[in-house]
């Protein structure tokens, strides 16, 4: 990596910081075994995300997109389009957490166990068993 | 007065009807009069420390957790160093000259006062210019809680003892603490502050930040809270299962009828006849203020059944 691309970075940190954001919650998603943890490193990929969008969005020295004073220039304000759809990700975000905790207590129900590897290997051995 | 067709008994109606009162199976083989499955399954048969367990101890697995955690803090190590060499190359952070700020937000930003009469831009944005997108948001929240509901209902009433035994063992309704005085008094005095906020939150999402889906969030937050100082018989009389099902689908309905009469009147150039009103006032802005109640209502609806279906599975 050159000087160049250091400092590009460095002058946009809020993005590098949401790349790192992602990268340490797909990390978790790979590395842990407990489904709730996996879950939690999901969350943080979603979050990334949300800063990385929100930030695209930001314009440097300029206002929240609400109209004050009936002042309707372009110069005035950030761009909004970013904004809503950091909204979208939030609630679909939202309704896949429950949907996997949910399917995690079905999870834990049956095989009383939260780790991976040994629900795949009950799961495995109660289908040889039928 | 209608006269009655002769031929009622066979019509589609009736056959629709009956359908849809459970009584009559329009598919042929009894998929949809099947006796619903409960929720406990089978027991598995395995004893809980099988020889399964002891295969995840051998060496050859234990060799290929090792590599695996190599290769997978390899692979994101790839991931985050390919994704910064992209943002290298992403114009600046902040730059008004970005290509992503172009004529569509401008657009926005210009016109969105007069053409919405939302304050809000980003409000005016996401329930006029782009309404379509936030009603599949609120089936999207609809939708995954239906799915938490089917996962999580327990519902053993009168069908077998051993069952409702079970049932009741899972249900920690018995568990919870009776009358804590604290929490009581505190709710009672924080509940309607909060459930007020919520409402205010709503009503005002085209005039400051906030709208349906922050202000639902605190609606149902307030909910919760009442919930658990006053327990479920209180708040089976105040919020069932049946009203539920009414208000979010009522709030979806009047949604898209609402959004697609005015869609379909822009579209054509006609007049809808809703009007702006002065911006900056309460009532104003046409359809965003109901619009923004029915988000509201769903996103509140949807949290509180979330919390009851993970904490004891039924409402």
């Amino acid at each position: 990596m050159n000087v160049n691309v250091i400092q590009h970075l460095l002058l946009s940190i809020e993005e590098t910081a949401s790349i790192i954001l992602f990268g340490i919650g797909f990390t978790i998603l790979l590395l842990h075994r407990n489904l709730v943890k996996k879950i939690m490193g999901m969350n943080i990929m979603d979050t990334a995300t949300y800063l990385f969008l929100a930030v695209k969005g930001y314009i440097t020295g300029r206002a929240v997109p609400i109209v004050v004073d009936g002042v309707q220039d372009v110069e005035a304000y950030i761009n909004p389009v970013p904004s809503g759809l950091v909204l979208t990700g939030i609630v679909v975000s939202v309704s896949t957490t429950a949907l996997m905790l949910a399917l995690t207590i079905r999870l834990y129900e049956r095989y009383h166990s939260l780790d991976l590897d040994e629900i795949l290997i009950l799961a495995k051995e109660e289908e040889e068993h039928i | 007065m209608s006269r009655i067709r002769d031929d009622y008994e066979t019509s589609r109606w009736k056959k629709f009807k009956g359908w849809l009162n459970g009584e009559t199976d329009l598919l042929e083989h009894g998929m949809e009069a099947r006796e619903a499955v409960l929720r406990e399954e089978d027991p598995i048969v395995l004893p809980p420390h099988g020889e399964g367990r002891e295969v995840l101890k051998s060496k050859g697995i234990w060799r290929f957790k090792q590599l695996y955690k190599f290769m997978s803090v390899a692979l994101c190590l790839g991931v985050i160093l390919t994704l910064l060499w992209t943002v290298a190359a992403l114009p600046i952070t902040g730059n008004a000259d970005n290509p992503d700020n172009n004529e569509v937000a401008a657009r926005y930003i210009e016109r969105g006062l007069q053409e919405t009469g939302a304050v809000n831009i980003v409000t005016g944005m996401i329930l006029d210019y782009r309404a379509f997108d936030t009603f599949g948001e609120s089936c999207v929240l609809f939708i995954g809680s239906c799915c938490v509901l089917l996962l999580l209902r327990l519902d053993g009433s009168g069908r077998d003892k051993d069952l409702e035994r079970l049932v009741n063992e899972t249900n920690d309704r018995h568990f919870e603490p009776k009358d804590d005085i604290i929490l009581q008094k505190c709710s009672c005095v924080l509940v309607p502050v909060i459930l007020i906020f919520g409402i205010y939150i709503v009503l005002n999402g085209h005039l400051s930040p906030g709208g349906g889906f922050s202000g639902g969030a605190v609606l149902g937050a307030g909910l919760i809270l009442y919930l658990n100082a006053f327990g479920y018989e209180r708040m089976g009389k105040l919020f069932t299962e049946k009203l539920y099902k009414r208000i979010t689908l009522s709030a979806l309905t009047f949604y898209c009828l609402a959004k697609s009469y005015s869609f379909f009147t822009g579209a054509n150039h006609l007049e809808s006849g809703i009007p702006l009103g002065t911006p900056g006032a309460i009532l104003s802005s046409g359809l965003i203020l109901p619009l923004n109640i029915c988000v509201g209502l769903v996103v509140a609806c949807t949290m509180y059944t979330f919390y009851t279906l993970f904490r004891k599975g039924g409402m």
